[in-house]
């Protein structure tokens, strides 16, 4: 180790817990900056209720496997580490499965399939490639509890929105629309408020989901004009396969392999 | 002649009325990352057309004879995952070695739909909603062809769209996401269908 204190997210020292949950929550949100774990983001969010079960059922899983990836690194030979970490990843998620089955059987028939579809959240498969098969098994541990509280608060918030502007409801308490908890001249008022289904179809996910983007784009954009450091932002990556941007990039070569071809066979006729 | 019409009634409602990426939101990578062109989307979604039939029947064998005789049925995610991440790699060996060409027009694909959502969830998706195995191919089958119907569909619109004048913060990921809502939209209309 050299003297000078090695800098991390926000002027912390890199590798403390605060530092780490910061990085999760606010330098390298998965959800508003990395743009990692689409599918949930969009399936779950109907209600904050479920924004929040499922951002924290992924905290769980996400905190124990880094720990346990972190403390199995010098033992998995590289060529094998894939199925490794899928093995270890599942293994949590099973656990969270049962868990919930046991305890919040309601909340687990609302969620459905997506718990078990945990195992392929990009989220958690990335930061055991990116930091805990790295990074010892303390800030490891923190690392995923950051990122899992960072994915949490914006798939709460995606849902609480989506949820008070479809249903007029926050937390399952209606606040606009019929039947509103308001009292009075206010709640008369409230009530006149019609609520806008599309919000909590299908459809509403991807129309949040963009509108969101865009926003980010444009703090991007603004903080790219003052000549800030955007490297860390991933305008709509989506990293689910482990090898996904090398696959990605081949099937952009071939592209423009036909491209190129049908170009020259055009200038030979 | 019943359970025609039944297996016709999961065929559809896989593929049109509980679209997987539209309504299920699952496989939503490759539909966001590999839908710039129609022909690249068409052999995305024939590539996970193969693999998710595939994955379907293989885990529908796997539930019914070795985890429920052992009663180790709380394992399904484990063994899904694994199962699928090793067929996976098998299919693209024997394509390699066996229909070169096949493999040259898919196997680009392949290592995209290891860890796609949509493959394991439409095998826990049988296990849920206890389809036996040929109901399991069948629905599988149907909604790997509802993703390849989205997918080419949504290629094609991104082409149309591709020289428009788009508001600069929505270039990209945005618009895409946008186009994929008015899709959604369009597909509840076959929840008729039922």
């Amino acid at each position: 180790m050299d003297n000078s204190v090695k800098k991390g997210a926000l002027g912390l020292k890199a590798g403390t817990p605060a530092e780490r949950i910061m990085n999760g929550l606010v330098v390298e949100n998965p959800t508003l900056v990395l743009m990692i774990g689409m599918c949930p983001t969009l399936a779950v969010t109907t209600s904050a209720i479920n924004g929040l079960t499922m951002g924290l059922a992924t905290t769980f899983v996400l905190a124990l496997s880094n720990a346990v990836i972190s403390l199995l690194r010098k033992v998995i030979p590289d060529t094998v580490r894939i199925p490794a970490f899928i093995v270890v990843i599942a293994s949590f998620v099973t656990l969270v499965q049962l868990i919930m089955q046991a305890y919040l059987p309601a909340m687990y028939t609302a969620l459905g399939v997506y718990i078990p579809l945990i195992v392929v959240n990009c989220i958690i498969f990335g930061r055991a490639e990116a930091y805990a098969s790295k990074n010892g098994i303390f800030p490891a541990f923190f690392d995923g509890i950051g990122m899992g509280l960072g994915f949490t608060i914006s798939i709460t918030c995606i849902g609480l929105l989506r949820e008070f502007i479809g249903g007029g409801t926050a937390f399952d308490v209606q606040i606009l629309g019929e039947g509103t908890v308001v009292p009075g001249a206010v709640g008369a008022f409230l009530s006149l408020y019609q609520p806008v289904r599309i919000f909590i179809l299908q459809a509403g996910a991807f129309f949040v989901l963009a509108v969101l983007i865009a926003i980010m784009n444009k703090v991007k954009a603004d903080m790219e004009a003052k000549g800030k450091d955007t490297s860390h932002f991933k305008a709509g990556g989506c990293c689910q396969a482990p090898n996904a941007k090398k696959t990605f990039e081949k099937i952009e070569k071939k592209e423009a392999e036909k491209a190129a071809e049908s170009k020259e066979s055009e200038v030979e006729e | 002649m019943n359970t025609i019409m039944q297996l016709l009634g999961i065929m559809i409602t896989a593929s049109l009325v509980n679209n997987v990426v539209l309504s299920q939101f699952l496989g939503l990578c490759p539909f966001l990352g590999v839908s710039k062109k129609t022909d690249t989307a068409l052999g995305m979604g024939l590539a996970a057309t193969f693999v998710i039939t595939l994955a379907s029947a293989v885990c529908g064998l796997i539930y019914k004879f070795i985890l429920t005789p052992l009663d180790l049925t709380f394992l399904q995610t484990i063994v899904f995952i694994m199962v699928i991440a090793m067929l996976v790699q098998f299919v693209e060996m024997v394509l390699k070695k066996y229909m070169v060409s096949l493999y040259k027009s898919l196997g680009v694909y392949l290592p995209l739909i290891t860890t796609n959502c949509a493959v394991l969830g439409v095998a826990l998706l049988n296990v849920q909603d206890e389809y036996n195995i040929l109901q399991s191919i069948i629905n599988g089958f149907g909604t790997a062809i509802g993703f390849t119907i989205s997918i080419v569909i949504l290629a094609g619109i991104r082409e149309k769209i591709y020289y428009n004048d788009i508001p600069e913060p929505f270039k990209g990921m945005p618009i895409v996401l946008i186009t994929a809502g008015l899709m959604a939209i369009a597909f509840t209309g076959f929840a008729g269908l039922r």
